[in-house]
């Protein structure tokens, strides 16, 4: 059965495109068992699909804060009642300050220390393997993936932070920590491991021609979720 | 209203405000925060009208409480 994997498409989002050629790439290699496509904010329903990805961009131009309209946009109750029940949600970058936004992942991301847009490459290690994200992937492995941001400064409480530890739920943490985040946090999940939030950029890191594949192994692990998930019995 | 960070939650722009502040001759000034100002009309019967649903506006969509607070004034 073949996984549907969907790309959500606010006013403004902009690695829509990037995230679909992505997917297309590794299914393309290992087996078209999985195929992505556009789904427009508006829509009220994400019951067909068996993965959601909110990719990078400027939903509804950050106005206000990033996240912080395109939280009330229609396909967000339709989200959380996908995260609700299991199914497996990714948020890049904007996608993650949209999360954060939406309380479906905890803390915020603030503007980067120093007031720096960030723009480069960094190395990320996985925390853990308990989440759709990184399931295929060895924990501690270092990755190389590309960061482009300014709002990416990690922050929440200490209850929040030792909760955090405490769960296993921080995913990445940068080796060299580019923008202020709290405890070196790249990217955090929800208790169960099925939504996660993430600043670097997994699907530009999927073509030698941009200079690493380390973002691979990561959408794998998400159409590995994905394809679990749609061989479930309805 | 006013919407600024919580004490204790860094404040990049504040700081960088802050250290441009002795190259232009300004010493003795600290702590310095940067937040927004917000303003608008209600159409209210009443004045306690009014603050509820501007306090209601603040905490739906205009601060963000994981990191900010804001300060109601109506007149």
């Amino acid at each position: 059965m073949t996984a549907r994997i969907g790309v959500l498409v606010f006013p403004g989002t902009n690695c829509e495109h990037d995230v679909v050629k992505a997917i297309g790439s590794i299914t393309a290699d290992e087996g078209p068992a999985s195929c992505a496509e556009l789904v427009w904010h508006g829509t009220k329903s994400l019951t067909h699909l068996d993965a959601v990805v909110l990719p990078g961009g400027f939903a509804h131009g950050d106005y206000l804060r990033p996240g912080a309209i395109a939280r009330f946009s229609d396909v967000m109750g339709a989200l959380a009642r996908f995260a609700a029940d299991g199914g497996p949600v990714v948020g890049i970058c904007n996608g993650f300050q949209v999360l954060t936004e939406a309380g479906l992942l905890p803390g915020a991301l603030q503007k980067n220390a120093g007031l720096r847009f960030v723009c480069t490459s960094v190395s990320v290690r996985v925390c853990t393997k308990r989440t759709v994200l990184t399931e295929e992937v060895e924990e501690g492995r270092a990755l190389l993936l590309p960061v482009n941001h300014f709002e990416g400064n990690y922050t929440c409480d200490r209850a929040t932070l030792d909760r955090l530890r405490g769960e296993d739920r921080i995913v990445f943490r940068y080796e060299q920590n580019p923008n202020g985040s709290l405890d070196d946090i790249a990217g955090v999940c929800n208790e169960a491991g099925n939504v996660v939030g993430l600043m670097p950029h997994p699907e530009r890191s999927c073509d030698p021609l941009t200079g690493a594949l380390d973002g691979v192994p990561l959408l794998r692990s998400l159409l590995v979720a994905a394809e679990r998930r749609a061989s479930l019995p309805a | 209203m006013e919407v600024r960070l919580r004490p204790g939650i860094s404040d990049p722009q504040g700081a960088t405000v802050e250290r441009a502040l002795p190259a232009l001759g300004f010493d003795g000034v600290s702590d310095v925060r940067v937040g927004k100002s917000i303003r608008f009309f209600v159409d209210a019967p009443d004045e306690e009208a009014a603050r509820a649903m501007s306090e209601a506006v603040t905490d739906r969509l205009l601060a963000n409480p994981v990191i900010e607070e804001a300060e109601v004034r109506v007149r």
